[in-house]
């Protein structure tokens, strides 16, 4: 059997490929909290509790509606995304002319009530959700097996991260989201609805959240803790990316799933760690982030 | 409703008025920055708003555009009173803003920039127009906003209002910092746009540049206009004005 280091290539690219699936979903989570803090300031304490709604909504949805996947994957970050937009509206919108913080407060709270809520209705063993018939066994690489869903969970979410960065990057909308982000005042008195943009900007964060959580509902134990133990990961991705930066924010998370994934082959015990290693290491000689603009 | 007063035989003195401020009041915090502010602006008028620093006028630009913590008085544009209007509905007014510390945006690029305001009337200046008179920024279209030196990025925040159909300008220190030979394409951009029939109220410290331009000047301090000045009486009461400047 071929080996790299006397480690076996197939393990090697098992832990790589698990790398680089736990990297889409840290760089879709990474890549909503760069959104929200850009344009509301807020850290985001409720992206994990989002994304585990998105998941159990998933769960929910086929056991009691029978909403299958696919309309899952559709509906439940519209139906979360509002749920967002209700939150802007009727709690950060009160909060958002006093210390940011108070709006880090605030989403931390509404994590531990929407996760202690659902912790009191259905425990905290997780229940598994199935994976869609379609996308049910895999292939043989010739040197390893790839679940199907595996790879479509890479490129959903792929395809997703770059869409928002298109969105943003490239449009119009995208370029008053900039602007916004910059300077809000002035985008008001140029006419710009910068309210709106706010709400919309908070509900569509939220619906990225959610959109994971039904697209890790088949690999994860859906659980009402599945959110808070990954967002702790996904702040440190932020951190190391550079809040604010799109394109660092997909690219960081990639590149941490991976570096995980392959402490994981090397040495096992370190790979919770080698994140939050890899963070002291940015924070020390590139405060502002790797991809993150001096201030 | 007050009446208007008769005014020197200047034509612009009988077209309608654009902007009345009447007892004008703003605050940042707790701070009373503006204390009664009383003027009109006439269609088609240049008026400056000029004094010493730290006297108003850049708040009263800002408590115009609501961009003031509070405010209290009246603010009629267009015949429209603005008190509570929000924000993003002055501009739609055919009110366009430039800011003292300019706003260009680094993440856009020039053009960006210039079509980020969202057109609020129709017979707003077209890109090639825009180009044709700032040719500067047209080379540059492509560079990020904040990589053009102090005068292209003035250019550059003025000519994004022109694109949006404002006939209201409200310009702030335009001039600040800015070489003679900008200073002075400064002024024939604003020669031209007087000739387009645009409104303008100009915030300015540089007097020079602006005596020749205005039609009328208005005096701040404290927080109150205390003098109004009408270009004919300009020559007679420069010493004058010197004095309340410390210019």
């Amino acid at each position: 059997m071929t080996t790299i280091f006397g480690i076996p290539l197939m393990v090697l690219f098992g832990q790589l490929l698990l790398g680089l699936i736990n990297g889409a979903f840290y760089a879709l989570l990474s890549l909503g909290l760069a959104v929200i803090f850009g344009l509301l300031k807020v850290i985001n304490f409720a992206h994990g509790a989002q994304y585990m709604l998105g998941a159990f909504a998933a769960l929910l949805g086929l056991e009691y509606l029978g909403l299958d996947y696919w309309l899952a994957l559709l509906v439940v970050p519209l139906v979360v995304g509002a749920l967002g937009i209700l939150i802007e509206r009727v709690l950060l919108r009160r909060i958002q002319h006093i210390d940011h913080l108070y709006g880090l407060l605030l989403t931390f709270g509404l994590a531990l009530i929407f996760e202690g809520t659902l912790v009191n209705l259905f425990g905290v063993s997780g229940s598994s959700y199935p994976v869609p018939e379609a996308l049910a066994g895999g292939f043989n690489l010739g040197f390893m097996f790839l679940p199907t869903y595996r790879a479509w969970v890479l490129v959903a979410a792929l395809a997703v991260c770059l869409f928002t960065w298109f969105m943003i990057e490239r449009t119009r909308l995208g370029a008053y989201l900039r602007a916004g982000t910059e300077n809000p005042r002035l985008m008001q008195a140029f006419g710009v609805n910068v309210p709106l943009l706010v709400t919309l900007t908070y509900g569509f964060g939220v619906a990225l959240a959610a959109f994971a959580g039904v697209l890790a509902a088949p690999i994860y134990p859906v659980s009402p803790t599945m959110g808070s133990s990954l967002l702790i990961v996904v702040f440190a991705v932020v951190v190391i990316g550079g809040m604010g930066s799109i394109l660092g924010a997909i690219l960081t998370g990639l590149a941490m799933g991976l570096i995980e994934g392959l402490t994981k082959v090397f040495y096992p015990e370190a790979a919770n760690t080698v994140i939050f290693l890899v963070m002291i290491m940015v924070l020390m000689l590139r405060p502002a982030g790797l991809f993150g603009k001096e201030a | 409703m007050t009446i208007a007063q008769p005014r020197d035989a200047g034509m612009a003195s009988t077209a309608p008025e654009q902007l009345r401020v009447t007892d004008l009041h703003a605050f940042y915090g707790e701070s009373h920055i503006l204390h009664g502010v009383d003027f009109e602006v006439r269609k088609g008028e240049l008026v400056t708003l000029l004094g010493r620093n730290g006297a108003g006028r850049t708040t009263t630009l800002r408590a115009i555009m609501n961009m003031v913590d509070r405010r209290s008085g009246s603010i009629v544009i267009d015949g429209r009173e603005t008190l509570n209007t929000p924000a993003h509905h002055i501009a739609r007014l055919g009110v366009g803003y430039c800011p003292e510390e300019r706003g260009i945006f680094a993440s856009l690029n020039v053009e960006e920039n210039l079509l980020l305001p969202p057109t609020v009337r129709s017979g707003g200046m077209s890109l090639d127009d825009i180009y044709a008179m700032f040719p500067n920024l047209y080379e540059r279209r492509h560079s990020p906003g904040t990589r053009l030196s102090g005068g292209e990025q003035q250019m550059l925040a003025m000519a994004r209002i022109l694109r949006t159909g404002a006939d209201l300008l409200l310009l702030d220190e335009i001039t600040e910092g800015l070489a003679p030979v900008i200073v002075q394409a400064l002024g024939e951009v604003l020669v031209k746009l007087k000739a387009r029939g645009m409104t303008v109220v100009l915030v300015e410290q540089n007097f020079r540049f602006a005596a020749p331009l205005a039609d009328r000047h208005y005096v701040m301090e404290h927080g109150r206009i205390i003098d109004e000045i009408s270009a004919a009486e300009l020559p007679e009461r420069r010493e004058h004005l010197h004095a309340v400047l410390g210019v």
